[in-house]
């Protein structure tokens, strides 16, 4: 074809038509993608600002923005937290188990079913989590709060329905589970064979192998995996609002029926009926809701990097 | 204090030697107590004591196994079984919420799945019949618009960040901004199109192709993340000899990197559609909702799958059954559709992958 | 090769047939759109947006409505009454379904857009049921200072002194009462607590919101999560659309010296004995319905939603279409089709009729 023609020997490196049009494309793409983030930044920013400005008694509300938000800012990273804590090592073993333990044609059915459950509607966890759920915690949380009711966590009064923020964190949990299970497991299958193999040839354990050889290789990976689904869990809105009875308060207690609310679900439950002013507030809202996502992932981003991240191609 | 356990053994050998040498479980100590586990539980539940109780106790007792190793074989060997005993926990643990969400899906789904159901729209259906053609056409289509503007987009901004973008600025903020952007709630990437669409085409538009367009600032990043990843396990080795054969580099990526990496790729995308394809509120703002049937993604109102299970749900009428059959076996096809994607994604990567090495 | 053009030519062959299936043809059951104005009645695309409260009904009516003019097509957004009034004002959709009637702002704003006075309709009257859950209690009295402490938290069993009063033959269990209200902004909440607010006797302080103003207590999202939660409860109480309240008991409230039950025929009551809003033009019917009425058989816990429209639209073909749909919806067929699929309370026969007239104002702009 007419790109295999040699190259000559001259000192400055060659500059093929088809390389420059090709990073022409990847540096375009990845152009645009700031563009789409600008554009979402300055659509929050103009929409939002009138409502953080707004005086209390031109919104629905009734407040002012900041104590208006921080309750549900509360709730937004309480129930991140606590679906995270439960998702990421549940995750990290299941794509283990996938990728390293369970026999090779299991682990692919396995890895096809989690695959599957990333597409299940977030109506359906919803629907799911009142219906099935919510009704299995309530003796859960009535044993909570009749044994461990001196830990403010489990204070009560139990709820009689379930549908408490920590349900909530299940629910969120599921819903982060199978997209954070996938890609570790396609990371956990890349690692370098080679490397496995000499770790066990040297008599290493299955686990001291794993520590070895796939989890540095795998570290950035799945902060980035978990960062997709601490992405999801705080944006989440459908399930969130049909399964939390939210009241808007800022509390540690997991198991009364007095919950916080979210940002994303407020915006949901409260988007439909706002009008004038109170729309500013809530597109106001979903702009802190974006700040705190940049936080989350700066952070993240410098634990990471500080190591040195491993790539084939560096 | 492994003296006390093992008073007799010789003095303290390398870890290694210790290990070929030293005393082993039997081979069948694992279904031993995984045996011994399922009779805790049977007995747990022919003794009245109930399923989730008994699966507790059973569980409990299969830690059995590492503090047996911990006894003859060593701590080493003890806490591989251990991790070994977690990570397949961790497993179960999953599954059993998962396969109940599925469960309750198929079993409250799968009676109303008929022809009359994929072949009618909702057009002049009150109460019983109707079906989710008009549904099912607006998801396939703005999904489909959403997966061709994300994928090459994703793709190539991965291939920047990984082949190009080594170590510049502009590459580690497009990596951050990236993380920030699967942040957006969805409801907010919704707001945000339909802004972008008032610009150009006026007030109180609605269109398939908005959805299409608030869907990809969700499933961009996912792509992008994913196939980043992908890339960069791809081995330097490979590259390096395609560039030592003068391969040109823009051929090395598209014939070596990418073929190479291809499998995690389509997952990746296979994930990132499964991602988007049951968001509801972008696309009631956007996209809208009818009750009849719309081919023109550039034109008119469009309903999807997940909004019509949704608007089902919340506003089902008299009586609600009805209504509520059809929300399932709407989520139910999602379901389905999704499974078709991931089969035919396993399908190209076996066709396209290299072969060699598996 | 073979395999390679069996890799290329497969994913292609694939999109293709898939797209010819999809395109081939229509819904079963949607007739290929004629293309001359061979059939009567009106044509053409109407949208609107608004209340979800409505949506049932509005499905009832777009189905009569579309059959009788095949050539029509109705779409409604299910996106809010705030929304629904917004995207009218702005010029997005031709109507607007809102279970609250426009404000002063609303109103001069949307005159200002439709350049003519503004047709504001009631059309969705349903009655709100007080639905609880408690074993062994089938009926159940409450008065409406009762309803307002329970909901306020401030009576919080269900043998307490002010219950029994009204129910001096119930047997009623010590069980703690478990409110349930609604976690969104809704029009049922506004129009439950406008109904606390005017005849509880200061026994309700939230005043007349969208949002439920009371911190704590169980909350659920829409119509059907409160009441699935007050089914999964035990000792809930909670208010939903009567409609939508399946095998739930419904309790009966207290109007002048009677009880009476929620039924539609006590809701349509309401109409006629609720005050017009000052200052509006013929064609707006808002009205402020009299929560305190004393009438004998009347239930003074009803949503009153309504449907909003230009008076002059531009396009001639836009003001038939909207003017024989709003005659359908507020026409004695169309609340009669509703009332069966959705269980709204048909509009008294007196107030249809002063509905029609402002509804048969709509016109083209000469």
């Amino acid at each position: 074809m007419s790109t295999s023609t040699a190259p000559d020997a001259r000192t400055k490196p060659v500059q093929r038509p088809g390389d420059r049009v090709f990073f022409g494309l990847s540096y375009g793409a990845a152009l645009l993608i700031l563009l789409t983030l600008a554009g979402v930044a300055i659509f929050l920013t103009v929409e939002g600002i009138p409502g953080i400005t707004a005086s209390p008694d031109e919104v629905k509300s009734g407040e002012r923005f900041l104590p208006y938000v921080g309750p549900l800012v509360f709730g937004t990273l309480l129930a991140a937290v606590i679906a995270m804590i439960i998702a990421v090592p549940v995750a990290i073993g299941v794509a283990l188990f996938i990728s390293h333990y369970a026999p090779r044609r299991l682990g692919a059915t396995f890895g096809y079913i989690i695959d599957l459950l990333a597409a299940v509607p977030s109506v359906v966890y919803g629907a799911w989590g009142i219906a099935f759920l919510a009704g299995q915690m309530v003796p859960i949380y009535q044993w909570l709060e009749d044994n461990l009711g001196f830990i403010p966590l489990f204070a009560g009064p139990a709820s009689a329905t379930g549908r408490t923020i920590f349900t909530v964190a299940i629910v969120l949990a599921l819903m982060i589970l199978p997209i954070v299970t996938a890609i570790c497991r396609e990371i956990f299958l890349q690692t370098p064979r080679l490397h496995q193999e000499a770790a066990l040839a040297l008599g290493a354990t299955r686990w001291e192998m794993a520590r070895l050889a796939i989890f540095p290789y795998a570290r950035s990976g799945i902060v980035s995996a978990a960062m997709l689904g601490l992405g999801r869990a705080l944006g989440e809105t459908m399930a969130v609002a049909m399964v939390l009875s939210a009241s808007g308060v800022v509390t540690f207690n997991l198991i009364s029926p007095t919950n916080p609310s979210t940002i994303a679900a407020n915006i949901a439950l409260s988007f439909p009926e706002a009008s004038g002013l109170s729309v500013n507030a809530l597109i106001a809202s979903g702009l802190v809701l974006f700040v705190i996502t940049f936080v989350v992932n700066f952070a993240a981003r410098a634990i990471v990097d500080r190591r040195k991240e491993f790539s084939g191609a560096n | 204090m492994t003296s006390t356990i093992e008073p007799t053994r010789p003095p303290r050998r390398r870890d290694v030697l210790d290990d070929l040498e030293s005393r082993k479980l039997p081979t069948s100590a694992a279904r031993i107590v995984v045996g011994i586990a399922l009779a805790v539980v049977v007995l747990g539940v022919v003794g009245g004591l109930g399923p989730a109780k008994s699966v507790v106790l059973g569980w409990l007792v299969t830690f059995a196994l590492p503090l047996w190793s911990r006894v003859v074989e060593g701590s080493r060997k003890a806490t591989d079984r251990l991790v070994t005993l977690l990570v397949c926990s961790a497993f179960g643990l999953a599954l059993i919420p998962l396969a109940s969400i599925v469960w309750t899906v198929v079993s409250k789904g799968a009676p109303i799945l008929g022809s009359q159901f994929f072949t009618y729209s909702m057009r002049n259906v009150v109460g019983e019949g109707g079906g989710i053609y008009h549904a099912l056409v607006g998801t396939l289509l703005i999904t489909g618009a959403a997966t061709v503007i994300s994928v090459p987009i994703g793709l190539f901004t991965s291939i920047y960040l990984v082949e190009y973008g080594e170590g510049k600025r502009m590459a580690s903020a497009i990596r951050f901004l990236v993380d920030v952007m699967t942040g957006i709630p969805s409801i907010v990437a919704g707001l945000f199109a339909y802004a972008l669409f008032v610009l150009f085409f006026g007030e109180g538009v609605r269109m398939g192709i908005g959805g299409s367009v608030a869907l990809s600032v969700l499933m961009i990043p996912v792509v992008v993340r994913a196939c980043e990843e992908m890339l960069k396990l791809v081995p330097n080795e490979l590259r390096e000899a395609a560039f030592a054969l003068g391969v040109p580099k823009w051929r090395t990526i598209s014939k070596v990197v990418v073929p190479t990496a291809l499998a995690g790729i389509v997952t990746g995308i296979t994930l990132a559609i499964a991602r988007v394809i049951g968001e509801t509120a972008p696309l009631l703002i956007v996209a809208g909702y009818t009750d009849s049937v719309n081919f023109n993604l550039f034109d008119g109102r469009m309903a999807t799958l997940p909004v019509f299970a949704y608007s089902s749900i919340r506003n089902p009428g008299v009586p609600p059954e009805f209504a509520l059959d059809r929300a399932w076996g709407a989520a139910l096809v999602l379901l389905l559709i999704v499974m078709l994607l991931n089969l035919i994604a396993r399908l190209v990567s076996y066709l396209f992958s290299p072969k060699g090495e598996k | 090769m073979k395999s390679t053009t069996l890799r290329k030519t497969a994913p292609a062959a694939a999109a293709l047939t898939l797209l010819v299936g999809l395109s081939a043809c229509g819904a079963g059951n949607e007739d290929s759109p004629s293309d001359g104005g061979s059939s009567d009645g009106v044509s053409g695309t109407l949208n609107g947006a608004g209340a979800s409260s409505q949506e049932a009904a509005v499905a009832a009516w777009k189905a009569k409505f579309q059959s009788a003019n095949p050539d029509a097509t109705v779409n409604y957004d299910p996106s809010g009454s705030g929304a629904g009034r917004e995207q009218l004002i702005a010029g997005g959709v031709q109507f607007a379904g809102s279970d609250s009637y426009l404000d002063e702002d609303e109103l001069k704003q949307l005159k200002d857009k439709c350049a003519s006075d503004v047709v504001e309709v009631p059309t969705y009257v349903s009655p709100i049921a007080v639905i609880f859950n408690l074993d062994g209690v089938k009926d159940l009295n409450l008065s409406p200072a009762t309803v307002g402490a329970i909901f306020e938290g401030k009576i919080t069993t269900w043998d307490d002194d002010a219950i029994k009063a009204d129910n001096p033959d119930a047997d009623l269990p010590s069980t703690k009462i478990t409110p349930v209200h609604r976690s969104d902004d809704s029009g049922t909440t506004k129009n439950f607590t406008d109904y606390l607010d005017q005849a509880s006797d200061g026994a309700w302080t939230g005043g007349a919101v969208e949002t439920w103003p009371v911190k704590g207590g169980e909350a659920a999202e829409g119509t059907s999560g409160v009441v699935q939660a007050v089914t999964n409860g035990q000792g809930t109480i909670g208010y939903a659309d009567e409609s939508q309240a399946g095998e739930l008991s419904k309790a009966a409230i207290k109007v002048g010296d009677d009880f009476v039950a929620p039924t539609t025929e006590a809701a349509s009551k309401v109409l006629d004995s609720a005050t017009p809003v000052e200052g509006r033009d013929a064609t707006d019917l808002a009205v402020d319905v009299d929560r305190k009425s004393t009438e004998a058989g009347v239930y003074p816990v009803v949503l009153v939603s309504y449907q909003i429209a230009c008076q002059t639209y531009s396009d001639e073909k836009v003001a038939e279409l909207v003017k024989s749909w709003l005659s359908y919806v507020t026409s004695d067929e169309g609340q009669t089709a509703s009332n069966e699929t959705a269980g709204n309370a048909p509009l008294p026969a007196d107030f249809a009729s002063k509905v029609k007239t402002a509804v048969d104002t709509i016109k083209a702009a000469s």
